[in-house]
């Protein structure tokens, strides 16, 4: 039954499940839900960019995903009010991404595969993309672990302390884009940002430490991408909107449970 | 050897000058107060001192491997965010449970480790963050307006455990407050801010200074004056025989009269 494209799809969803999970507790803690959401939509135009150039789709998510978030970090830092400008950037680039891929000469895209993902098509190649891209995400996130906390906390404390919150700030930017180009094959440019938020929030209500969240946030992404695509299979339904709905489920439980 | 200083300092924000001209210096183990009215640029000051705010004109000197403890005017914690007493300890970087102990008692809280923060009271939410900036034996503590929210006894309270660090650590103290009446009798210098230095020197110096009367003496002020008059009127009875008061709080007098004719 367990047959070589779902075992490859399983893989792939909790490869991005992992990641998303630990990235999503500092996008949760830091309020960047709409900046997630953002970068994500900005995929469709770099879907649009590799289809031009004949780059790997996840090369093109990557660079877009980068230069949208740069640009909105730039706007950040810049005291623009940002809410606003995020609405702006992200829909625009999700329109201009949409409109780009219909023009190109001589082809029929279907566009569903990049709105809402394909898991069950990746092959080892995209797998290894895959969990290389999340090892990025996770062994960054390790690695700077204590400042980025501490300049999550607020950003004076990590200048006298003798560091640039900015550069912190840059770093998230940078595994955010990583976490879209990983993800845009399993759930899709629409549903990254739930992947994000939810199981960090489902996660909140359970722990005590930032370090018990981001574990337990990691743990319920990945049963979620798991159970989701089971569900998908099951079911016959898209597989990416299953893994969300999952998460959306164990959030509501959780929710239920701590009540808050 | 002087800790920190400011030579000449200008920053803008929002394409508003809110310092200029802004020379200062501070020596190890004194307690420098900066008071000004709101909106006198006393945190820019302080976050441009760290690191936090860069300046247009002039820079900032700190010695050679400066450590400094820093607590922030107001730390919200976000809800979503759980942390305990404990772990917030450890940042930005990890330190002994010893350590971290003995912050947390000299700070005055010695039993709240396990805590969440958002469980803490007002009161021991500051106390934590002191415990936080002492713990690496900084040479140097800033504090901005860190009692407020407290109550007056609470107050005092703090701004008594913050000279005991000091005579126990050692370090320099450079705090910003509105707290004119408790600020003034634990400084040893005092700095008045109106997005330039208006005066500085000793208590005693400023609260003489023509400069130091027109910002907290008439006009809108007026509740700054009664302050310091109720302050003025406490110190007089403490210490009788300290002559040298006695001229201030006959101005303090007038002033605060004055002003409560004038509402």
């Amino acid at each position: 039954m367990f047959d070589a494209f779902l075992l490859r799809a399983a893989l792939a969803g909790l490869g991005t499940g992992l990641a998303a999970g630990l990235l999503g507790c500092f996008v949760v803690w830091r309020r960047m839900a709409y900046f997630g959401d953002a970068t994500a939509h900005a995929a469709i135009l770099g879907v649009a960019l590799s289809l031009v150039t004949n780059l790997p789709i996840f090369a093109g998510v990557l660079v877009m995903a980068l230069v949208m978030g740069l640009a909105l970090d730039r706007l950040d830092s810049r005291g623009h009010e940002v809410n606003t400008a995020l609405g702006v950037l992200a829909h625009s680039a999700l329109a201009l991404g949409l409109v780009a891929v219909a023009l190109l000469p001589g082809r029929q895209v279907n566009l569903d595969l990049y709105l809402f993902g394909d898991v069950l098509t990746v092959g080892w190649g995209d797998i290894a993309v895959i969990w290389g891209g999340a090892a990025v995400v996770i062994g960054l996130l390790w690695w700077f672990w204590s400042r980025l906390l501490a300049s999550t906390l607020t950003p004076d404390l990590a200048h006298a302390a003798g560091f640039d919150p900015r550069r912190d700030q840059r770093l998230l930017t940078l595994a955010i884009a990583c976490v879209v180009a990983v993800a845009i094959k399993v759930v899709g440019a629409l549903l990254i940002a739930a992947l994000l938020i939810m199981p960090a929030a489902a996660a909140r209500g359970l722990s005590r430490t930032p370090e018990a969240m981001a574990i337990l946030s990691m743990t319920i992404a990945g049963i979620a991408a798991v159970a989701g695509l089971w569900m998908a299979v099951w079911l016959d339904t898209p597989v990416g909107p299953s893994i969300v709905c999952v998460a959306a489920g164990i959030y509501l439980l959780s929710h239920l449970a701590t009540g808050r | 050897m002087t800790l920190i200083s400011a030579e000449g300092l200008r920053v803008r924000q929002g394409g508003q000058i809110v310092l200029r001209d802004v020379n200062l210096t501070i020596e190890p183990g004194e307690i420098v107060t900066i008071v000004g009215p709101n909106g006198s640029g006393k945190s820019t000051l302080l976050r441009a001192l760290i690191g936090a705010v860069r300046p247009e004109a002039g820079r900032v000197v700190r010695s050679r491997g400066l450590k400094i403890g820093y607590v922030p005017q107001s730390l919200k914690i976000d809800t979503t965010l759980p942390l305990t007493v404990r772990r917030f300890l450890d940042l930005p970087m990890r330190v002994s449970d010893a350590l971290a102990e003995a912050a947390l008692d000299e700070a005055g809280v010695a039993h709240v480790a396990q805590k969440q923060l958002a469980e803490l009271s007002g009161g021991q939410f500051q106390r934590v963050l002191l415990a936080r900036a002492i713990i690496g034996k900084p040479d140097i503590l800033m504090l901005d307006e860190p009692t407020q929210g407290l109550d007056q006894p609470a107050q005092a309270a703090f701004y008594k455990q913050i000279e005991a660090l000091r005579d126990e650590l050692g370090c320099a103290v450079l705090m910003v407050s509105h707290e004119l009446h408790v600020v003034m009798s634990a400084s040893d210098r005092v700095i008045c801010l109106n997005g330039h230095i208006c005066c500085e020197g000793t208590p005693e110096v400023v609260r003489a200074a023509p400069a130091w009367r027109e910002l907290f003496g008439t006009g809108t002020q007026g509740a700054l004056a009664l302050y310091r008059h109720d302050h003025d009127h406490d110190h007089d009875h403490d210490h009788d025989h300290h002559h040298g008061h006695d001229h201030a709080q006959g101005h303090a007098h007038s002033d605060a009269t004055l002003e409560s004719t004038g509402q």
